[in-house]
């Protein structure tokens, strides 16, 4: 049977992994290359680096970046943060990178999401979506949740899916960086009505939250940071309470 | 020398990392003759099945595959490409495999993506795997199960995760991602 995934994600600024709450105040969370292999070796089942930083130099450093990844992991890892062309996608894609992961982008131009599962199919393509609860709609905000729009999240993790994505990154903004778990009333919804992988992400405090948005959420893999990278769960430690708690999972 | 098929497939880089770390040389290459000379050929896939087969006749790679005579390890969509058709694109694969390959149904969610485990597992290819093993999968396809299956796996129906015929095999997981088990799967493909 297919197992839910846990997934670390790194978040990358000028070559560096750096977590922060509620998208501010980001911490120094050290070298990503050495960070991806000790994730690799606790059994991780797959990687996300979002480059966060915002720089002429940006898409160079992340190549190598992504090269370096590549050469010392052999699990699957997605790169995302500021991709915003075929070109940004095949730079990723061609240094190494099985997924690329756009967000502002694809709101700005979905039909961005088209060209890219149609040219490297629809598997490496992921859609990310950052959405904040207001007035008790769910509505995606751009820019790494610094933007409002009036997009409502369901309805565009359908368009997204109809479009050919392989898999959304849902982000709840409301609940990234507060550890009191996953947003898995909006995260179950999204599984009844599109029929593609959903990765949860933001909120992940202690080892219930992830059983919670596995069976609560239904979610298909799960997404951590600052947990895993200041060492608050181990991920073998978390593997096996989710197997004793007969989720399926790899370990 | 380890040839990789060129026909622009995706993500040939981490294969290449994986053939590094196991000590051996590869070449990236669409030349024949280099093809040919080969000890073993790795035909790697990824993305679109028309997109794939309108690259392979462009360069004649098509026609050159099916006969080589080393082992050939298809990867993927480079596996559902040996069979004769595919739903993906109605489009006529390679035809070394008589099987035709189906989309999963949508009881499931489409690509299956992640971590499955395979059983089953015949053939020298996977020496020393274990049965369960878990290997990444990312796909919208499958082969069903047929004479040549030497590994399963199940998505909602059990169909062909392995298939041998000749010297011609086909992992649709991928070795190159999945960890120390897929790096003995491309350990013993090398020693075949």
């Amino acid at each position: 049977m297919l197992t839910k995934r846990i997934i670390p994600c790194l978040d990358i600024k000028g070559g560096r992994a750096v977590k922060g709450v509620n998208f501010l105040n980001l911490r120094d969370a050290g070298d990503p290359v050495k960070l991806a292999k000790q994730y690799v070796a606790q059994n991780a089942d797959e990687l996300i680096f979002l480059d966060i930083s915002a720089s002429e130099l940006k898409r160079k450093t992340l190549t190598n970046l992504v090269l370096k990844v590549a050469a010392a992991i052999d699990i699957p890892f997605t790169v995302g943060g500021g991709i915003s062309s075929v070109e940004d996608a095949f730079a990723v894609l061609k240094n190494g990178a099985d997924k690329v992961s756009i967000n502002s982008a694809a709101v700005k131009n979905p039909r961005l999401i088209t060209t890219l599962s149609k040219k490297f199919g629809s598997q490496c393509v992921v859609v990310a979506i950052d959405a904040k609860k207001l007035n008790s709609k769910w509505k995606v905000h751009l820019v790494g949740g610094k933007i409002p729009t009036e997009i409502d999240l369901f309805e565009w993790s359908k368009e997204v899916a109809d479009r050919g994505a392989g898999e959304i990154l849902f982000t709840s903004m409301d609940h990234d960086g507060t550890k009191k778990g996953f947003a898995n009333k909006a995260l179950a919804k999204l599984s009844s009505i599109i029929n593609i992988p959903i990765i949860a992400s933001g909120g992940a405090g202690k080892i219930q939250d992830f059983t919670d948005t596995f069976i609560c959420g239904k979610s298909d893999a799960a997404l951590a940071a600052s947990v895993f990278h200041f060492g608050e769960i181990s991920i073998l430690d978390l593997k096996k309470q989710l197997k004793n708690q007969h989720i399926n999972i790899r370990m | 020398m380890i040839a990789i098929i060129d026909y622009n497939a995706g993500n040939i880089r981490s294969l290449q990392f994986a053939l590094e770390r196991l000590g051996v040389k590869s070449i990236l290459t669409s030349d024949f003759d280099k093809i040919i000379k080969a000890d073993k050929v790795i035909f790697p896939g990824q993305g679109a099945a028309q997109n794939a087969m309108l690259k392979l006749k462009q360069n004649g790679l098509d026609d050159l595959i099916p006969q080589l005579k080393q082992p050939v390890l298809g990867i993927c969509l480079g596996m559902q490409l040996l069979c004769e058709h595919t739903e993906e694109d109605d489009e006529k694969g390679l035809g070394i495999i008589k099987c035709r390959v189906k989309r999963f149904s949508d009881k499931a969610k489409v690509p299956q993506m992640g971590w499955n485990n395979i059983s089953k597992l015949q053939t020298s290819l996977f020496e020393g795997v274990k049965e369960n093993e878990y290997m990444y999968l990312v796909h919208s396809y499958y082969v069903p199960l047929l004479n040549e299956t030497i590994a399963i796996s199940n998505y909602g129906l059990e169909y062909s995760v392995a298939v041998h015929k000749n010297n011609f095999y086909g992992v649709q997981f991928h070795p190159e991602k999945s960890s120390s088990a897929g790096q003995v799967v491309l350990k013993n493909f090398l020693k075949l």
